[in-house]
C-alpha cells in the first residue's frame, strides 16, 4: 500500500544558525527508515512521467521500487546504468524543474523526493560497497576528453565502460571542474567528487591534470601526434562577466568564479592555506542563480552580512528553490527588484559602498521572463566592503583560438549537431563550452550523448 | 612530477630553478608564463619563463624570495619536485619585424626580459638594454644581457653597481641622444613599467609592458587578473600578459596588485618562522 502522505519526508539538515558558520554539508541525508517511507510514496506510474524530465533518463520508478523493497544496491545499479555521478546529481540537480516537476504526486501535495532518494542510494552504495568497478577489456581505441567537469567525467566514464582508452586533460591541479572549484563543500563535499574520479580511474581512465588544452597541447596535436581518434571538448564556462558600471575594478569586487575558486579549490577559508581571501564585513552578491547563492552562502560562512542584489523578483530567481530557501534560512538578505549602478571606494580603492536602483517588472522579454525596468529616481546606497558579480560567463577562448575549423556561434559557444559533433571531424563538444553557463545535469547529458556518438563513429 | 634538475643561487635572495616539464618546454615562447604550486596547501603563483629547452624537456624560472610561496620554494633542492607546474600560459611576445628596440628590465623582471631581448636580437633587431636593480646584491644575468644586446646600461638605485639612478633616466637619455626605437619593451615592478610608459609617451614610442597581476587559474576563468586597458576590461592571462603601456590604467593595476599585501607579509613571516623552528 502506497504511502499517501501529501508531504515529502523532510531532509535532515544542520541548524541554519550553526551551519552558516561552518563549511560542513548542510543536508545530512535520509536515514534508511526515511528512505523506505519516502519510496513508498511513489505510485510506480506505468507511463513514468518523471523520466521525461531527466536529461540522462534515469529509470526512476524502477530504482524507487528497489528502495521500497530495501534492496539499495539494486537501486544503485539501476541509477548507475544511466547516470555516471549519482551522488553528485542527488545533491545538485534542480529536481523541481526536472523529474519532480512531472511527478503525479506533485499535483496534490509534494512530489516524491526523487533527488533525496537518489542521494540516499548513492551514499548507501559508497558507504557499503568498497569493491572498485572492474576495468573492461580494451577495444584499442583512444579518446581524449578536454576538461574534467560533469560533461567530461560523464563522457569519459561512458566510453571507458565500453572499453575505450580515455585520457582526460584538466587545466587545474585537481579533477572535477566546477564540482571542485565552483560548488562549495557544504553543498557537495569534495570527498564525493574524489570518489567519482577514483571510480573512473579504476575503469582505466587516465587523468592528466595541469594540462591546458589550447596552450600546453592543441586539439590537432592530440589527434595527429598523440594518436587520439576522437576528442570530446567539455572545457566548461570561461571568462566571467562583469557589469559595465563605474567602480567594477575596485579592490573587493570579485567575480563569483574567483571568490568561489579561492574558497573551494584553494581552501582559502582554512587556516594553513597559502591562498588569501578577503574576509568582508558586508557583501553584495549581484545575480540570482545557483552560483550567486553559493557565493552568498560562502561569504556568510566567512562571517559577513550578505545581500543578494537581483534585478527581478523572488519568483524569478533562477537558482534551485532549495538553494534559495537554504540561503534565506541562513540569514542572507534578498534585495530583489534592484540593480547596481555604481560601486564606490575609499582612497585605497577598497570598496565601501554600492549604489543600486529599484526595478519593476514590465512585459515578458524574449526569454519569457518579465523584463525589469528601472524606477526613475529610486537610487539607494548599501554600505558594503565587497561586491561579488555572479552574472554568468562567456565560453573560454583558448580552444577556439587554437583549433582551426572549429565553428563558433555568435555568443562564443562551440557549434554542435544533435550528436554533439562539432564542425571538425571526430571532434565533439558539450556542456557549458557549447551552451554557456547551465547546469551540471545538462552537461552530463551532453557528455553522454557525445559518448554514444563517439562509440558509433569509432566502432564502424 | 615536476622535478627540479638544477638549482642555482644567483644572488642571496634570487634563485634559478630548472624544472622538468617536457610539454611546457616544447611549447614555451618568450613572454609566456607558468603557474606553480609548491605543495598541497600551496598557492598558485604565476611566474614568467626565463628559458626553455625543448630537447631536454626543461623550463627555467628565476625567482626572488619575497613571500610565503617563494620562501617554501627556496627550501626545495635539486631532485625535489614541485606539486604543480602548468603552462605555457598567456600569449607570446611579438618580436618580429622590429629594426631597433630598447628592452627595460627591473629587478627579477630581468629574468623575463632576457628571453624577449634574445628573441628580438635573434630576429635581427638592434637591441639596447637597460636593466635596473635596487642594489648590487640583486644584479643578475649581466653576462647574458651583454651577449645579446648592442648596448647595455646597468643601473642601481643606490649606486652600488653600474650607474646610480633610475632606468627611466637612462631611457630618457638614450631617446634624447637620438636613438629611434620602433618599440620599448618593459618588464619589472608595476611602478617601473608605469614610469617607463610615462617616459616614452611624449615621444610617441610604442611601449609594450608585461603585466603580472594577481591571478588564480591563469586560463581565463577567475577574472582576478583583469585590467583596464584603453578603457576596456582585459584579462592578463588570456589577452596578455603584454599590453600597450600607454593604455594601461596604472593606478588601478598597482592598487589591485597590493590587495593582499598584509596577508602576504603575515604569511611570509609565519613561513619563515616555521622553517626556523624546523632548523632548531
Amino acid at each position: 500500500m502506497a504511502n499517501m502522505s501529501l508531504t515529502k519526508n523532510p531532509m535532515p539538515s544542520q541548524d541554519p544558525n550553526v551551519r552558516n558558520k561552518n563549511f560542513e554539508e548542510v543536508a545530512l541525508g535520509y536515514t534508511e527508515e526515511q528512505a523506505l517511507d519516502e519510496a513508498q510514496r511513489c505510485l510506480n506510474c506505468k507511463n513514468k512521467p518523471c523520466m521525461t524530465g531527466c536529461p540522462v533518463m534515469v529509470h526512476i520508478p524502477e530504482f524507487i521500487q528497489e528502495v521500497a523493497k530495501g534492496d539499495f544496491e539494486a537501486a544503485y545499479q539501476i541509477i548507475s546504468n544511466t547516470s555516471a555521478l549519482p551522488a553528485v546529481c542527488g545533491r545538485v540537480c534542480p529536481q523541481e524543474s526536472q523529474c519532480e516537476k512531472y511527478c503525479v504526486r506533485g499535483k496534490k501535495g509534494d512530489p516524491v523526493g526523487i533527488g533525496r532518494l537518489e542521494r540516499f542510494v548513492a551514499d548507501w552504495h559508497n558507504a557499503h560497497c568498497t569493491t572498485a568497478p572492474e576495468k573492461p577489456a580494451s577495444n584499442g581505441h583512444r579518446v581524449a576528453v578536454v576538461g574534467s567537469g560533469p560533461a567530461g567525467l560523464t563522457c569519459a566514464g561512458d566510453l571507458a565502460r565500453k572499453g575505450y582508452e580515455v585520457t582526460v586533460f584538466e587545466a587545474l591541479h585537481l579533477a572535477g571542474g566546477v564540482l571542485v572549484y565552483g560548488i562549495p563543500e557544504f553543498r557537495l563535499p569534495k570527498s564525493i567528487v574524489q570518489k567519482e574520479v577514483d571510480g573512473l580511474k579504476a575503469l582505466g581512465v587516465t587523468i592528466a591534470t595541469n594540462t591546458v588544452v589550447g596552450r600546453t597541447i592543441s586539439i590537432d596535436e592530440l589527434m595527429e601526434e598523440q594518436g587520439f581518434e576522437a576528442v570530446f571538448i567539455g572545457s566548461g564556462a570561461g571568462l566571467p562577466m562583469f557589469m559595465d558600471i563605474p567602480g567594477v575594478n575596485y579592490r573587493g569586487v570579485y567575480s563569483a568564479n574567483e571568490f568561489l575558486t579561492r574558497i573551494n579549490l584553494m581552501k582559502a577559508y582554512r587556516e594553513g592555506s597559502d591562498t588569501p581571501i578577503q574576509h568582508p564585513k558586508k557583501v553584495a552578491v549581484v545575480g540570482g542563480g545557483n552560483v550567486a547563492m553559493d557565493a552568498a552562502r560562502c561569504a556568510k560562512r566567512l562571517g559577513a552580512e550578505v545581500y543578494i542584489v537581483y534585478r527581478r523578483g523572488m519568483e524569478e530567481l533562477p537558482a534551485r528553490k532549495e538553494e534559495v530557501e537554504h540561503a534565506e534560512e541562513e540569514g542572507i538578505i534578498f534585495k530583489t527588484l534592484c540593480n547596481p549602478v555604481e560601486i564606490f571606494a575609499d582612497g585605497n580603492d577598497d570598496v565601501n559602498r554600492i549604489r543600486c536602483i529599484k526595478m519593476e517588472l514590465g512585459e515578458p522579454d524574449a526569454s519569457g521572463r518579465r523584463r525589469p525596468i528601472e524606477v526613475p529616481n529610486s537610487e539607494f546606497d548599501l554600505d558594503v566592503d565587497c561586491v561579488i558579480m555572479s552574472l554568468g560567463t562567456s565560453p573560454n577562448p583558448l580552444i577556439k583560438s587554437t583549433t582551426k575549423g572549429l565553428e563558433i556561434n555568435r555568443k562564443g559557444g562551440i557549434v554542435v549537431n544533435e550528436d554533439g559533433l562539432t564542425s571538425r571531424e571526430k571532434v565533439y563538444a558539450g556542456g557549458d563550452a557549447v551552451t554557456g553557463a547551465a547546469t551540471v545535469i545538462l552537461a552530463m547529458g551532453a557528455g553522454k550523448t557525445a559518448a554514444n556518438a563517439i562509440d558509433e563513429a569509432l566502432s564502424k | 612530477m615536476y622535478r627540479i634538475v638544477r638549482k642555482e643561487a644567483l644572488r642571496p635572495t634570487v634563485t634559478l630553478y630548472e624544472i622538468e616539464a617536457p610539454l611546457v618546454a616544447k611549447k614555451a615562447q618568450p613572454g609566456q608564463f607558468i603557474i606553480l604550486r609548491v605543495d598541497e596547501n600551496g598557492e598558485r603563483i604565476p611566474i614568467t619563463i626565463n628559458s626553455y629547452d625543448p630537447e631536454k624537456g626543461t623550463v627555467t624560472i628565476i625567482v626572488q624570495t619575497v613571500g610565503a610561496t617563494t620562501e617554501k620554494l627556496s627550501h626545495l633542492n635539486e631532485g625535489d619536485c614541485l606539486h604543480d607546474f602548468v603552462g605555457p600560459l598567456g600569449k607570446a611576445t611579438e618580436t618580429e619585424g622590429k629594426k631597433k628596440v630598447c628592452v627595460v628590465g627591473g629587478g627579477v623582471g630581468c629574468a623575463i626580459a632576457y628571453p624577449v631581448l634574445k628573441k628580438f636580437h635573434d630576429c635581427g633587431a638592434e637591441v639596447h638594454a637597460i636593466v635596473g636593480f635596487r642594489t648590487e646584491d640583486l644584479v643578475i644575468l649581466e653576462e647574458d644581457f651583454k651577449k645579446s644586446s648592442d648596448k647595455l646600461i646597468v643601473c642601481t638605485d643606490d649606486g652600488s653597481y653600474g650607474r646610480k639612478g633610475l632606468v627611466t633616466d637612462a631611457l630618457k637619455e638614450l631617446i634624447e641622444a637620438g636613438n629611434q626605437y620602433d618599440e620599448v619593451f618593459a618588464i619589472g615592478p608595476m611602478v617601473m613599467m608605469k614610469f617607463v610608459s610615462k617616459t616614452t609617451e611624449p615621444y610617441g614610442i610604442p611601449t609594450t609592458v608585461s603585466m603580472s597581476p594577481i591571478m588564480i587559474d591563469g586560463t581565463g576563468m577567475c577574472g582576478g587578473c583583469r585590467l583596464s586597458v584603453g578603457g576596456e576590461m582585459k584579462f592578463a592571462c588570456v589577452d596578455g600578459p603584454d599590453f600597450d603601456g600607454h593604455k594601461v590604467d596604472w593606478d588601478l593595476a598597482v592598487k589591485r596588485n597590493q590587495m593582499y599585501r598584509d596577508f602576504e607579509m603575515h604569511k611570509h613571516e609565519e613561513t619563515c618562522n616555521l622553517f626556523k623552528k624546523e632548523a632548531e
